[in-house]
This record gives C-alpha cells, sequence and structure tokens, in this order.
C-alpha cells in the first residue's frame, strides 16, 4: 500500500495499524505525537486504525528550539 | 523580593527563559537550565526519521520549567495552528509561542499571520506567547485575539546584535498592558539587561547561551543581567540629560568668598 510518511512516499503492508507502523520502525510511543490524516490521534487509539492507501502519516516529536 | 511575573494561571520568577535549540548535547543544556533557574523552556517540534529515534528532550529539561513548544517551521498561521495542536497533543501543556516566518534571510515574522493564528489557538484554551516585529497596532491586535504576552524582537534571530528596535519595543511597553518579552537576537548579558531595565516583563535568550564557550555560565551571565536589570527597573531607573549635573555641592568651595 503506498503511503505518505513524514512527507516521504513508501509502502507498507496491508493489515498495519499505526501502532505496528510505530514499533516497525523503532519509535519510542512516549516521544512522539502522530497525526493521521491531518487529525492527531491519541496514542490509545493507534491500535485500532488500519493504514489505507494514500494515508498521510505524520510522526514528530521534541527537539530543540529557541 | 517578592517580584513574580503571573502568565496563564502560572508564577514565574525567574525572567530569563531559555530556548533550546543549538545546545552541542542535552547534558550541557541541562547543566545550563539547571545554573540559570529558568522557569520558562521553549522546545520545537519536527518530524522524526525513521531508525533514528534520538533521546527523549523533555528528559533533560527541570521538571519546575513551563515547557513552551514553538511553531517554527510554520510559514502561515495554518501551518502553526497545527504545529500547535501537535505541541499540546504531547501532553506537556498549552502554552505556545507562535513564530511564523516566510522571510528565509532575516527570520522575521509574519504579523498578519501572527495575529490569525493567535486568534485560533485563543478559543482552544492556549496560553499564546506571540513572537512578532515591534508595531503597536498588530500588538493591540494580538491583545484583542487572545494574547497572554508580546514577544517582540531585539534584531534578527540567532544575529546577536542586541535590541535594535529598542525605540519601538519602548513604545510597546508604555502602551501594552501585557507582558512584553523581548525575545531574539539577545547576544550578550548587558542587552538582556538593557532590556530588563526597559521595562521588559521578560527577555528570550538561546544561541547566545547556547554557542557560547562556556553555555552554563554564560546562562548564569544572563541571569544575573536579568536579574539586575530588573532591579534597576524596580528602583526607578533616572532620566538622562545631555548637560552635566554635579554630583557634589555647589557650596564650601576653597576659594575666597
Amino acid at each position: 500500500m503506498n503511503v505518505k510518511i513524514n512527507g516521504r512516499q513508501e509502502t507498507v503492508d496491508k493489515d498495519t495499524t499505526i501502532a505496528k507502523l510505530i514499533s516497525d520502525k523503532g519509535f519510542t510511543p512516549e516521544h512522539i505525537v502522530v497525526e493521521y490524516n491531518l487529525k492527531i490521534v491519541p496514542k490509545d487509539e493507534w491500535g485500532k486504525i488500519y493504514i489505507g492507501e494514500d494515508d498521510r502519516i505524520e510522526i514528530v516529536s521534541f527537539v530543540g528550539g529557541g | 523580593m517578592d517580584d513574580i511575573l503571573r502568565m496563564g494561571g502560572r508564577d514565574i520568577e525567574n525572567r530569563l527563559f531559555i530556548g533550546t535549540g543549538k545546545f552541542s548535547g542535552y547534558k550541557v543544556m541541562k547543566e545550563a537550565l539547571e545554573a540559570s533557574g529558568a522557569d520558562v523552556v521553549t522546545v520545537a517540534l519536527r518530524r522524526v526519521d525513521s531508525g533514528s529515534d534520538t533521546e527523549d528532550i523533555l528528559k533533560y529539561i527541570p521538571e519546575k520549567c513551563i515547557l513552551v513548544p514553538n511553531t517554527s517551521g510554520a510559514r502561515d498561521a495554518e501551518e502553526a495552528v497545527r504545529i500547535a495542536r501537535l505541541a499540546k497533543a504531547a501532553g506537556c501543556g498549552n502554552w505556545v509561542k507562535i513564530e511564523i516566518i516566510r522571510d528565509n534571510k532575516y527570520l522575521l515574522p509574519d504579523n498578519l499571520e501572527t495575529v490569525k493564528a493567535t486568534e485560533i489557538l485563543a478559543k482552544e484554551d492556549f496560553i499564546i506567547l506571540p513572537y512578532m516585529s515591534p508595531d503597536l497596532s498588530m500588538a493591540r491586535r494580538l491583545v484583542d485575539a487572545g494574547a497572554a504576552a508580546i514577544m517582540p524582537l531585539g534584531s534578527p534571530i540567532g544575529s546577536n546584535r542586541g535590541i535594535k528596535t529598542k525605540e519601538l519595543v519602548e513604545i510597546l511597553i508604555n502602551e501594552i498592558k501585557l507582558p512584553i518579552i523581548v525575545d531574539a537576537g539577545l547576544g550578550v548579558p548587558s542587552s538582556a539587561c538593557e532590556c530588563m531595565e526597559m521595562g521588559c516583563a521578560a527577555v528570550l535568550v538561546n544561541t547566545a547561551i547556547a554557542i557560547a564557550e562556556d553555555p552554563v555560565d554564560m546562562a548564569k551571565a544572563f541571569s544575573a543581567a536579568v536579574r539586575a536589570g530588573r532591579l534597576a527597573h524596580l528602583a526607578g531607573v533616572p532620566r538622562s540629560t545631555s548637560d552635566g549635573r554635579p554630583s557634589s555641592p555647589l557650596t564650601g568651595f576653597l576659594r575666597d568668598r
């Protein structure tokens, strides 16, 4: 399935939840916030959302800034 | 001295706000934050790259600090609002510094888009600190839009040029009831001190501390300068004059009467 993750075109397997994507990518859930098709998804819903064709996912975290 | 800055329902004792960008590492950043005694600290929000799950910066920010995510990277109000919402969802409170920049050379903020973003986010219970070019009309619009403070720039971000906007900032201090917090460009502690003497409520410093040879001592120096400037302001800074005024009595000279 073709999806856009952090602005980059990627492919993910069918039946991939947001939780699985985060774990596959090796991110620490506590550090990050996920936006799915421009909607922020609370962590407890990551396991319920299956990623679909052409979905757009942003994974962000805090860094240094002034 | 009981001199507390009250903003967004919080009591802020230390009027030096510190930005967390450009430090050589999180450890030295943490030491600098602790040494300064800062109560308010800014962070940014960025995409994380696959396979490079870096350490959590929040672990290196003292617990007592109010965390203020900025919206850096936003080019218009819509992007700033999106970043602010993501930052709030991270669960670190509802403060946000709105920073909307379309100009990549001078990094000067877009005041109009900043007002628009402030209007939207104020309705969502954010405590909003808008970064702006010092302009009285725009500052008034930001007040009406629901800002918690006004953050005029001293000089371009990271330029270390000091308070080049002094006279415009003084107008804001005189006319705007909200705290005026100079943000950006303060390169040495004396510039921070000058802002506080003028009557700014606080200053935000990042680059000058982060890239100093010894960021910990520089953080202490800025903190001391901010305290000194504040104390001088409260003491009442005397007016300057162009002519000389003797400080010794003009009587009793050792000469014939």
